[in-house]
């Protein structure tokens, strides 16, 4: 069994406590991690947008062409305006357009980091096989995701 | 025929107008003048999405569901960015409810961490058919999942704390059981779940439908959770929200890796629905579910519409 936190909850205007909340220590850690992570991802995504919006690092298409451009499919898109795929967009962090997707791929990559950094460790612990399997698996499915290996769909 | 139901389409615009005077005024304005300076729909968008975050959260649902249907039929980008970006603004809100839910116990891991896995493996097969897919079809397709959701929610009868006989044998094999504490009573509620393997083939295909779409799944995951596997509805609702996170986490990143999340469009719908969340989860425990699913229906049922009159043209 996992180490819990109890939270005792009072009711209003009486003085018995209600019954605790019991509620698992990896539970806690994540959400504290997941909480402090997203916030920081808004902060990136307000820095770098307005970067980007104020014209203080101009994107590699300036947001006017981006608007003339955004009724057609992903694919016409990258290709009218010659934009890349994948990761390669790492690479131009240079340009506002580019530097606006940290934040994005920030809150994409939040879950990721805490499943290795809190979930797999209390499993590993607990000795709780199935849900280190499947929080492992988990991991394995995220990442093939975010890595671009399974390839491009497009129109 | 057709007059009578865009008479009545009219009508029901005018209703939801109304609920949502601000917003749907000013996207109206906005799309219906053509040389409207581009930077008007960044705005736009981030007031839409904060009101959307908000009663997403309320109602347990992803604030993609809502974001897809209504950005995707009343504003002018192509539909692979509004998936995009509804995928984004779905698990920006999930990950911004999340952590009040997990740490208040109405999230639970064990029952949200095997569902999450079937899912997000089967959002991104979903995501990779939805970038394949020509957009009038999957526009189409999205009115009439849309009008489908609607329905679902109109008539499955959720069950604040379903009755389940005991677990069946894998929920009991991975300890899936729990006591939570209902605020509004103060009784603490134990809870298991049964039927288990039925409930995990569905999340094989709200996980495609999740992806296709760029919907989100909370429309999905309560019903299943609550109704098929009989978990309380307030843990069914905080859990959906926070497997929501890692369901869109996957597809998301075939959508950013095929070009299809510009910043343009996500940012404002990300801050928006974040802080629309945060005011949401505020709420929740406090409010009362039935209500909130009457405002969800409505907002569906006219979104789905709207969807797939757009889809066939007529719009």
């Amino acid at each position: 069994m996992a180490k819990e936190q109890l939270a005792t909850q009072q009711a209003p205007g009486t003085s018995s406590p209600k019954p605790k909340m019991h509620v698992p220590a990896e539970q806690v850690a994540y959400a504290k991690m997941i909480n402090y992570g997203q916030w920081i991802g808004v902060g990136i995504l307000v820095v770098t947008f307005f970067i980007y919006m104020s014209g203080i690092m101009p994107g590699l298409v300036a947001p006017e062409q981006v608007a003339q451009t955004w009724n057609l499919s992903a694919t016409e898109f990258l290709e009218v305006n010659q934009l890349p795929h994948g990761w390669a967009w790492l690479g131009m962090l240079g340009y506002g357009n580019f530097l606006s997707l940290l934040g994005i791929a920030w809150l994409a990559v939040l879950t990721i980091v805490a499943y290795l950094a809190f979930l797999v460790p209390a499993y590993m612990k607990q000795k709780d096989i199935p849900f280190l399997t499947i929080v492992i698996v988990e991991v394995l499915v995220l990442t093939l995701a975010a890595s671009g290996i399974l390839g491009s769909g497009g129109h | 025929m057709l007059n009578t139901l865009t008479e009545k389409f009219n009508e029901f615009t005018l209703a939801v107008s109304t609920a949502m005077p601000d917003v749907a005024n000013s996207v109206s304005a906005a799309a219906g003048t053509p040389d409207s300076p581009w930077w008007i729909w960044p705005i736009i968008l981030f007031v839409t999405t904060f009101v959307l975050g908000i009663i997403a959260v309320l109602a347990g649902v992803g604030g993609g569901v809502l974001f897809v249907p209504i950005v995707g039929s009343f504003f002018p980008f192509h539909l692979d960015f509004v998936r995009g970006a509804g995928l984004i603004v779905a698990l920006a809100g999930a990950l911004a409810a999340g952590p009040g839910l997990l740490r208040k116990g109405l999230a639970n891991l064990r029952l949200a961490l095997p569902v999450a896995l079937i899912a997000s493996t089967f959002s991104i097969v979903g995501a990779f058919i939805g970038l394949a897919l020509p957009q009038d079809i999957l526009q189409m397709a999205l009115g009439v999942t849309i009008c489908a959701i609607a329905t679902l929610f109109i008539f499955s009868k959720n069950s604040d704390k379903p009755n389940v006989p005991g677990p069946d044998g894998l929920a009991k094999s991975l300890k899936i059981s729990g006591t939570y504490v209902e605020e509004t009573t103060g009784k603490a509620v134990d809870w298991t779940i049964h039927r288990t393997i039925k409930g995990y083939l569905t999340f094989i295909m709200i996980g495609l439908i999740a992806g296709m779409f760029g919907l989100g799944a909370g429309w999905a995951n309560v019903p299943v959770l609550n109704l098929l596997m009989g978990a309380p509805l307030k843990l069914a609702v905080g859990s959906s929200k926070f497997l929501l996170s890692i369901t869109d986490t996957s597809a998301a990143w075939i959508y950013i890796n095929n070009g299809a999340v510009i910043p343009i469009i996500a940012v404002p719908s990300v801050l928006g629905i974040m802080m629309g969340s945060q005011v949401g989860v505020k709420l929740l425990s406090k409010s009362k579910p039935k209500a909130v699913r009457y405002l969800v229906i409505g907002m569906l049922m006219f979104a789905g519409i709207t969807s797939f009159l757009k889809g066939m043209g007529v719009m």
